[in-house]
């Protein structure tokens, strides 16, 4: 019911998009080192050679992991299957707490000791009443 | 059909609706905001400041809506030879702007308490701003080419480029580690947000999807008027 050229016109700018998602497909695909914003501890046990570059490790404090001197707060970031040892002197976010996500940025000193530089709180996607989460418990 | 496009039948619709349009607006708006300012709990970890999620969540879906409504017009208008689809998508772009720049902001303001930084340069953030940019442009190119024929194919360029950013943006905290967190509202499964906060949020979402209509109506009325004064009563 259309003419020749609708569909070829049609056709065009399929064409256009699956060329141009592929592009960038591949693209990100290459670049993925990059695009993630944190590691997780298991990618820094992969890691062949600790490079001197600031990064970020992201993940779960570990429970009743928080340790708090007068200038310094140590915890341990997990995902589950490895962990790592954070220290960290200055101001920690409101919602940084034990058993919830987690972003620091810092050097690695060496797989299992990061210094990080500065804390940031992830927050998870739940969102709840307290009267909820308490009823949860 | 879309040959028989007259604009003096649209123009009766487009002049007059934007009154009724407006009053469902703010009574939507202040049911809206009452319920997301004043009724609705506060979160058991962010407390108070879950109330910015209820500006900056409507404001990226309709964002991410407005661009996706644009490209799919613009597409269409160039493959079926239609210049009233282009029209409706210039007139569509102002508020998809408007709402991306709330939704990055409000999210700056949000992300300070929350993750302790203004602003982090995450796959989701990112992909956001690049969409603002995007839209920036198209509205840019609609100014500086005054050729019909160029205008349109130019504008489509870019939403073509611009769409590619979408499913980047929505499914960015799927794919990669991001700062920011995943969807809580999913279609298929549970959602992760208590139904309490849920009905503020879809009830801000009707409102903003009602000022990017007024908007829209307004803006398209005008190119409508642009026409007459040319005095073409067909495109």
């Amino acid at each position: 019911m259309y003419g020749p050229k609708v569909k070829l016109r049609f056709f065009f700018i399929l064409l256009i998009l699956s060329i141009l998602t592929l592009t960038v497909f591949l693209v990100l695909k290459s670049l993925e080192e990059n695009v993630v914003y944190f590691k997780s501890p298991s990618d820094v046990k992969l890691m062949t050679e600790l490079k001197n570059k600031k990064i970020r490790i992201g993940g779960m404090v570990k429970k009743n992991s928080i340790a708090m001197s007068t200038n310094e707060v140590n915890f341990i970031i997990t995902d589950f299957k490895n962990e790592i040892n954070v220290i960290y002197s200055g101001v920690v976010p409101n919602l940084f707490s034990e058993g919830k996500g987690v972003v620091a940025e810092g050097f690695l000193k060496d797989r299992n000791f990061f210094q990080a530089s500065k804390i940031l709180a992830k927050h998870d996607e739940n969102y709840m009443p307290p009267e909820v989460k308490a009823a949860l418990k | 059909m879309f040959k028989f496009f007259e604009p003096n039948k649209i123009f009766l619709i487009t002049s007059k609706a934007p009154k009724y349009v407006m009053l469902l607006f703010i009574l939507v708006l202040s049911i809206g905001l009452l319920e997301a300012l004043v009724l609705s709990p506060e979160d058991y970890k962010q407390s108070h400041s879950v109330r910015i999620m209820y500006v900056h969540v409507p404001a990226a879906w309709i964002a991410l809506g407005i661009f996706s409504s644009i490209t799919f017009l613009s597409l269409s208008g160039f493959i079926f030879k239609n210049k009233n689809f282009f029209l409706i998508a210039k007139s569509l772009a102002p508020s998809g702007l408007v709402f991306n720049i709330v939704a990055l902001v409000t999210g700056s303001i949000w992300g300070k308490p929350t993750w302790g930084t203004w602003w982090a340069w995450d796959a989701r953030i990112t992909s956001m701003l690049i969409l603002a940019m995007f839209y920036f442009l198209y509205i840019i190119a609609w100014r500086i080419y005054e050729e019909k024929e160029q205008v349109f194919k130019i504008t489509t360029l870019i939403t073509i480029f611009g769409i590619i950013n979408i499913p980047i943006i929505k499914y960015s905290v799927d794919w990669w580690n991001t700062l920011h967190q995943p969807a809580s509202i999913n279609i298929l499964s549970k959602s992760s947000i208590h139904s309490s906060m849920l009905l503020p949020l879809m009830i801000m979402t009707a409102a903003f999807a009602l000022f990017s209509l007024l908007i829209f109506l307004m803006k398209y009325n005008t190119e409508l008027i642009k026409l007459k004064n040319k005095g073409l009563d067909r495109l």
